[in-house]
């Protein structure tokens, strides 16, 4: 499962909702060693919660603050606190990737992240992705692929996809088979996205 | 007289083409809304205390410490103590908050006490010997055998033969109407002898042996009789978007609810009565809908105590989404099937006989039958299911109710048969086109354009893969049907002065493109551009249409915006007729212009001619069905085909699809663009569940183990190979008019991809899915390894 990826500890708001439950599990004062929570653990942190406690993200270039609950994901947040909703909530545990959102320019399931942890990143969100009023190219050729159905899987699959192919822009059939494969679509829109990044690297075909 | 019959599509801009979806930019920017989506100002959140028991008695509940937390608006008591729950996952108390966390919290702080009684909960084999239930037939058991679309003659025979054990009232006869329930079978129904409910405790059904021809001497004088067991688990909808509303109520005792639901226009009837409101006074709204699948029509006992939530809170929006693991245990699955067959032909590889002894679940109600065999009318048949009763939540349609199941117990038995008699699959299925019923033509016509695209002449082999090498390659068939008639739709479309134009009708949008669909009819249809047409659907206040299920939407909805628009011309061209100095039968729409045929000079602009109109718009109401305008622009039954090619590795059991090939037929199509995509969609579901799904649940607690998209497992754009689609046009299918889409193509895959894995490793894997386990399993009986 992609959830389970080895994650860097890159700095100390690394922590994921699930090594948070690992450690919440173990108790909030036993240490743990556990890169990330150790490095947060050592310097103080004060206990923050369990009641409601500032907030501030910045998303799509704008500092938003809200008073939140430690326990509410990056997800929550960002469609309940600020009608963000693109981002969908499907499985809410790092599985589907109907939440993807970018942190730092790195896709991220958003439902598997402490808004809390969240803080001092660079999110963008979907809403972020078109231009104005315009759509993106990658939106684009979603449309003229017919690369969506019900359209619920859609807005994460474009975050994956335009983080994708801004890595890789001339992917082969085998890197997008790998590289979009991190989200889940019921309607089956698979075909269409790969036509999409397909197209994208010119239809070259291997 | 109006001309409503449906133009050859050659000589329309739009109809027959491959036209992008309409609603595609919004959906792609992620502004869509979903009823998920929806957020105002003081929304509170639902949630629910669900039961922990597969079966249990509710013995007590206290609500106390709850009502004190603050931040928690209305508690709600869903069943009362003394209520025997048949069910994990079943809702007992409500709860409104400020928030999901606080929600959550009270629900953790509600106390309910069970005394938990014994469940069963599998679907394997029913013991032999069980003497056939002929007791009278429930409330239950009749609305499970609607919702696994029992064929009417055959619920009409059980009506009459066993009789009913419950009185219904005039309203519950109406809502079963409503959901589509023929009126033959309600008039069966109502006559039935109402007689005391049988005491049986088992959880098993048997229906009576049903026999056609002489079974027992065509399996003697047969040239080969092949005996196998298959069957397809329990699999669950997994609609990406969860199911739920948002309820709210106004001043003077309205209701308005935000739905995820495939039946926008059926919604209020079955709210109004358990909220004792009348469904006049409740808006139902609904703009996307993120899947339905068929698990989608009702308005669900949690979106009841939603409104009710509300109600208590003072009318504040209540909205309740399902979490993913709710889903799983109460939101509706594909019932599951299993068939011991007996199967015998004659040397030509013409099937003579048929046995079958099939049993499966679908929750409490048993599950339905699955129509074996599936489409072959063996002229000798002896049959006989056992609908097994499991403590789990209820069966819902799932994407052509029973087909699947039925397709891979007929045909995987008739390929082991072809195998037996050394036949290619293709040809055998040719020695049998006069049992494949109506849609024969349609089969031999397609099976040709599959073998081609799938190149099965060069690329098939006996059973098992002789190549050397673990990894083993084969191809596989199957073959499918499906009704697909258009629904009730009626329909509102305007003509402004200004020339804009819009529809209005109470329908949804899947994602199969209904929308696109319906603004291509009243283009064409009125000679305009595509863009310069607006469809609203999603409101109740529009005109009713019918629930998107059974592949019914695009017939219903195509033949009412053509019989509108063909209405609503009319009436322009004869108040554009004065000033073209024309009659109105010697004009035409066309690019945008009304003209006069034989002087096309003779024109004015689509803008200038609607200033004809007058002050207010000119509005007709076009309706499906609607015999005072013919021909019924709709039609029932479809044929497929469908070819898998896979790779199993016979080392580590791994199965992949490398192509699979659909050809399928849905009479007149409207959009080649959705309609392709849609049979893609169908496709890709196929594979997952040949491969993949599986809701599995545990005999000590009861419970769904793997109710989360970690442990059930979703085909992902990885496991998808090549997809080619063909869609059968022209004549012999254009000129049926429109039949639905939805159902058809998902029927086969299961079908075609066990077939194919059984061709590659030479023998069979007997359970969808078709995971390494199972394969590694078949290959230990024997096969290529
Ligand atoms: S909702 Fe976040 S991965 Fe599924
Ligand atoms: S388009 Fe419906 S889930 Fe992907």
């Amino acid at each position: 499962m992609a959830d389970d990826r080895p994650r860097k500890p890159e700095d100390n708001s690394g922590v994921t909702r699930r090594d948070f439950m690992k450690v919440s599990a173990v108790g909030v004062a036993v240490p743990v060693v556990l890169g990330s929570v150790m490095d947060a653990a050592a310097e103080e942190v004060p206990i923050q919660g369990p009641g409601k406690v500032p907030i501030t993200l910045q998303v799509n270039g704008k500092k938003l603050s809200a008073q939140l609950e430690p326990r509410v994901t990056l997800l929550d947040a960002l469609r309940d606190n600020f009608d963000l909703t693109g981002a969908k909530r499907v499985c809410d545990r790092g599985a589907c990737g109907a939440c993807t959102v970018l942190m730092d320019g790195k896709p991220v399931y958003a439902c598997a992240i402490l808004a809390i942890d969240a803080q001092g990143r660079m999110i963008t969100t979907i809403e972020a992705l078109a231009e104005g009023d315009s759509l993106s190219p990658v939106m684009q050729a979603f449309v003229a692929h017919d690369a969506q159905q019900c359209g619920f899987c859609t807005p994460g699959f474009i975050v994956t996809t335009t983080n994708f192919l801004q890595k890789q822009p001339a992917p082969t059939a085998e890197e997008i088979r790998h590289g979009l494969s991190g989200n889940f679509c019921r309607c089956g829109t698979y075909d269409g996205i790969r036509a999409v990044a397909l197209a994208h690297a010119g239809g070259k075909q291997s | 007289m109006s001309q409503y019959s449906w133009p050859d599509p050659a000589t329309q801009p739009l109809l027959g083409k491959k036209i992008l979806r309409i609603d595609g930019p919004s959906k792609s920017s992620g502004r869509a809304k979903y009823t998920y989506d929806y957020n105002p100002d003081g929304l509170l959140a639902g949630k629910i205390v669900r039961c922990p028991y597969a079966h249990a008695r509710i013995t007590s509940i206290d609500t106390s410490a709850a009502e004190k937390m603050p931040g928690v608006k209305a508690i709600e008591i869903v069943q009362k103590p003394g209520t025997e729950i048949f069910w994990a996952g079943d809702e007992i108390v409500g709860v409104a908050a400020v928030d999901e966390g606080t929600a959550e919290d009270a629900v953790r702080a509600i106390k309910v006490g069970y005394e938990v009684l014994p469940h069963f909960v599998s679907d394997a084999e029913p013991p032999k010997n069980l003497a056939p239930d002929t007791g009278p037939i429930s409330q239950d058991d009749f609305e499970s055998m609607e919702d696994n679309q029992v064929p009417d003659d055959e619920a009409i025979a059980i009506l009459k033969k066993q009789g009913v054990s419950f009185t219904a009232d005039e309203k519950w006869y109406k809502s079963m109407e409503g959901e589509g329930t023929d009126p033959k079978v309600i008039a069966a129904l109502r006559a039935a002898k109402v007689l005391p409910p049988s005491e049986s405790k088992s959880p098993y059904k048997r229906t009576a042996t049903q026999k056609q021809g002489d079974p027992d001497k065509a399996f003697a004088s047969a040239a080969a009789t092949h005996e196998g067991v298959y069957g397809v688990p329990c699999i669950v909808h997994c609609c990406m978007e969860s199911h739920g509303s948002a309820s709210e109520w106004g001043g003077s005792n309205d209701l308005t609810v935000h739905i995820s639901t495939q039946n926008l226009s059926g919604i209020a009837a079955q709210m109004a009565e358990p909220l004792n409101t009348p469904a006049a006074n409740i808006r139902v709204l609904q703009q996307n809908i993120g899947g339905g699948f068929g698990s989608k029509f009702a308005a669900d006992r949690w979106d009841i105590v939603a409104a009710k939530l509300s109600k208590s809170a003072g009318g504040k929006p209540v909205k309740m989404m399902l979490t993913r693991e709710e889903e799983f245990e109460v939101a509706g699955m594909r019932p599951s099937a299993y068939a011991r067959v007996k199967l015998a032909a004659d040397k030509s590889g013409k099937l003579v006989a048929w046995q079958s002894n099939s049993w499966g679940t679908g929750g409490m109600g048993g599950g339905g039958t699955p129509p074996i065999p599936y489409i072959f009318d063996v002229p000798n048949q002896r049959k006989q299911h056992t609908a097994v009763a499991t403590n789990q939540g209820s069966a819902r349609a799932w994407r052509a109710p029973n087909h699947p199941q039925a397709a891979l117990i007929t045909m995987a038995a008739f390929e082991d048969l072809a195998a037996q008699l050394k036949m290619d699959p293709v040809d055998m299925l040719r020695a049998n086109m006069d049992i494949l019923g109506p849609r024969a033509k349609t089969y031999a016509e397609e099976l040709e354009i599959a073998e081609q695209l799938m190149g099965w002449k060069q690329n098939w082999h006996p059973r098992g893969d002789k190549t050397a090498g673990p990894v083993k390659r084969g191809l596989g068939l199957s073959i499918h049907t499906w009704g697909g008639r258009g629904h009730n739709s009626d329909q509102d479309l305007s003509i402004h002065p200004d020339g804009s134009v819009d529809l209005k009708v109470g329908s949804q949008d899947l994602g199969t493109g209904t929308r696109t669909i319906i603004a291509m009819v009243i283009a064409d249809t009125l000679g305009i551009p595509l863009e310069q047409v607006t469809v609203h659907i999603g409101d109740n206040r529009y005109p009713p249409s019918g629930g998107s299920g059974g592949s019914t939407t695009v017939g219903g909805v195509s033949s009412a915006a053509r019989r509108g628009a063909v209405d609503a011309r009319d009436m322009l061209l004869e108040k554009v007729a004065p000033a073209l100095k024309a009659k109105p039968e010697e004009l035409e729409v066309a690019n945008g212009v009304v003209r006069v045929k034989t002087d096309p000079s003779r024109s004015l602009s689509w803008k200038d001619a609607c200033a004809k109109i007058g002050a207010v718009p000119l509005t007709v109401r076009g309706k499906n069905p609607d015999k005072s305008k013919p021909p019924d622009l709709t039609n029932s039954g479809v044929g497929g085909v469908q070819m898998a090619d896979v790779s199993v590795d016979a080392e580590t059991g791994i199965v992949r699809v490398n192509k699979m090939v659909a050809v399928q037929d849905c009479g007149l199509v409207v959009n080649v663009e959705t309609a392709e995509s849609q049979v893609k969609g169908a496709l890709i579901m196929g594979i997952s569940y040949a491969l993949y799904e599986e809701k599995i649940l545990d005999p000590v607690t009861g419970r769904v183990l793997n109710p989360n998209l970690e442990f059930y497992r979703l085909a992902g754009l990885n496991d998808v190979g090549e997809l080619v689609v063909h869609m059968m046009t022209g004549k012999g299918y254009d000129d049926r008019g429109v039949i639905g889409l939805a159902e058809p193509p998902v029927v086969s895959p299961g079908a075609a991809i066990s077939n194919a894995v059984a061709n590659a490793i030479g023998v069979r894997v007997p359970f969808l899915p078709l995971t390494p386990a199972r394969v590694i399993d078949a290959l230990e009986q024997g096969g290529v390894a």
